[in-house]
């Protein structure tokens, strides 16, 4: 695993590229017009079931609902013959010791969101233990978000402290930084962001909390991997991309996936470098697969609820 | 200089919008004397699945809006539709009709949305019941809708077909996904206009335009459709429904009529579509020695 403490070099992060605003938006929308073949379509949707980080993160979060989560994602939809896990569950650090045994040995990995999830704002320490608790309860990776405010002050150098700080902290868990795109206002910023969140040792990053839209939309979905791209060339280090957030439907889903192949190539598409944060993308993607098999648009009443 | 005649696009109505076609492919239905009517929308089963989504998405809150409003917004619709009557009669005589015979159908129409506006509110007093049972438990049975209608709306009386067979969908609560008369579907769309414009929230009724013989399997097939009407006239097509719907046993109700009659216009079209839930209530013995209910 990659470990980013060998990046050298530091660039200074007010120098981050520009973001050209237009070219994004036609690149984006080119995406969406390749024609996607029945076969390649179930191959695609199956990966995407592969990828998904089934997410619970809500304030009524009980064990009884991560442990249903938990079975959902061993068992997404048992008549359908050899389908993939999802990749991950990603819960509250309350919940890390309850989805660990509900998972078992099944692979599945427990994604942990950390320091003072959504909004970032608190003190470093509760941050950092924070973090810690969640990694001795056995998580997997850990989902932090950065500091939104102090970001958009310019304290760039805080930030990135901030990130290394807790990456430290993670030992093995992977780390996903969050960078709150919906916040940040410009793709300059996302861009600058993404920066200093992989030279800061993110092992992903991540769009989105899911709390504030617009979430993972297309065009920042692209702008970060395109940052992972010139950083990879830079660096040699690969980092992963995580869009969470709005993403609902197969259909983008399926963009997403051409999106990632086109800009970095097809050693990014396995849950390893790409992940999708959502809650309700697997029931539509079943959905969607069922009707490949059986030729009949599905209904929800068929789906387990989640 | 002549006045040019700016001529309607007639598309789609889906989820409360007009799109076109997602497939972008047209067909032109003629008239009597052989000339085209108009482009109308070539609707594929990508349209119609859209249509389904939308339907589903707007029936959690009509079917718990309160009767009372249902039968506001149904006599809304009346009252649009009254103010569009020339517009009606005169595509009602493009498509075919005397002005006589198109006058009589666009009055009938909208004294047919006043007829199923009074029935918003009374049909589940009538048709509900409490049920006698040798148990100490208050038995009773209230209808409710079923879910995602699909309509194929009959082949003539362009307008008064129409009506007749989605009022008393969406009177008792359901959303619908119609599919127009091919060969007369001008006011299909027209009336469409009239629910965008009548409080209806989008997505309750939508409506699409093509030919029969294509979609036909997808009303039977979906999963997301609760109940078919049928009354295409075409008797082959109602077998193929028929036996097609048993994949998650759809209700299916096959009207072959003159929706001119009075017979068109009753209560029962509304509670077919209705299912009936019985609640098994737990009491202590009331009224003393003998069970009262």
């Amino acid at each position: 695993m990659n470990r980013n403490k060998t990046v050298k070099n530091i660039p200074d992060f007010k120098l981050s590229p520009p973001v050209d605003k237009v070219g994004v938006e036609e690149r984006v929308a080119r995406f969406q017009t390749r024609s996607i073949k029945n076969e390649a379509k179930i191959q695609g949707l199956k990966m995407v079931l592969n990828m998904i980080d089934l997410t619970t993160l809500e304030g009524k979060d009980t064990p009884g609902k991560v442990h249903q989560l938990c079975y959902k994602a061993q068992h997404l939809h048992d008549h359908y013959p050899e389908l993939p896990t999802v990749a991950a569950v990603c819960v509250y650090p309350t919940m890390v010791a309850e989805a660990k045994k509900a998972l078992g040995d099944s692979g599945i990995k427990v994604a942990s969101v950390s320091t003072a999830f959504p909004s970032g704002q608190s003190t470093r320490e509760i941050k950092l233990s924070d973090t810690r608790f969640a990694v001795e309860n056995g998580a997997d990776e850990i989902d932090m978000v950065i500091s939104r405010g102090k970001f958009l002050a310019g304290e760039y150098d805080f930030v990135f402290d901030e990130i290394a700080a807790i990456k430290e902290v993670c030992g093995k868990a992977r780390l996903k930084v969050i960078l709150e795109t919906g916040e940040l206002a410009s793709l300059d910023q996302v861009r600058r962001a993404s920066d200093i969140a992989m030279y800061a040792g993110a092992d992903f990053i991540k769009t989105s909390t899911g709390k504030i839209q617009p979430a993972a939309t297309m065009q920042v979905t692209y702008t970060m991997l395109c940052a992972i791209r010139d950083f990879y060339r830079k660096t040699g280090v690969k980092v992963g991309m995580k869009p969470a957030g709005g993403i609902s439907s197969s259909k983008l889903a399926l963009h997403n996936l051409v999106m990632v192949r086109e800009t970095l190539g097809n050693e990014w598409l396995n849950n390893e470098w790409f992940r999708f944060g959502a809650s309700s993308l697997a029931n539509d993607v079943l959905m969607q697969l069922v009707k490949q098999q059986t030729g009949h648009y599905q209904s929800t009443d068929y789906f387990s609820i989640d | 200089m002549e006045r040019l005649e700016i001529l309607k696009t007639y598309k789609i109505f889906i989820g409360g919008q007009f799109p076109r076609t997602e497939s972008g492919r047209y067909y032109t239905p003629l008239d009597k004397k052989g000339q085209p009517l108009a482009n109308m929308c070539l609707s594929s089963r990508k349209d119609f699945r859209n249509a389904v989504v939308a339907a589903r998405k707007a029936f959690g809150s009509w079917s718990e809006r309160a009767a009372f409003n249902r039968g506001q917004i149904l006599y809304r619709i009346a009252e649009m539709l009254e103010g569009r009557k020339a517009q009606f009669v005169e595509e009602l005589v493009k498509q075919g009709s005397t002005k006589a015979k198109a006058k009589q159908e666009v009055e009938l129409s909208t004294d047919r949305c006043v007829y199923y506006a009074g029935w918003c509110d009374k049909y589940q007093q009538i048709f509900s019941s409490v049920n006698p049972v040798a148990s100490s438990h208050f038995n009773f049975s209230a209808l409710e809708p079923m879910g995602v209608v699909g309509i194929i709306a009959p082949q003539t009386n362009g307008l008064i077909g129409l009506v007749s067979t989605i009022l008393p969908a969406i009177a008792g609560g359901n959303t619908c996904v119609v599919l127009a008369s091919e060969n007369s579907p001008l006011c299909a769309i027209t009336f469409a206009e009239v629910l965008a414009t009548s409080d209806l929230p989008g997505g309750v009724v939508n409506i699409l335009t093509g030919t029969e013989k294509e979609l036909v399997d997808q009303f039977h097939s979906h999963m997301d459709v609760n109940a078919v009407v049928y009354s295409g006239g075409n008797a082959e097509h109602a077998k193929v429904i028929e036996t097609g719907a048993d994949c998650n046993v759809k209700r299916i109700f096959i009207y072959e009529q003159d929706f001119f009659k009075e017979t068109a216009e009753s209560p029962y079209y509304l509670t077919d579509l209705q299912e009936l839930k019985t609640t098994w209530h737990p009491i202590e013995q009331i009224g003393g020695a003998t069970g009262s209910y």
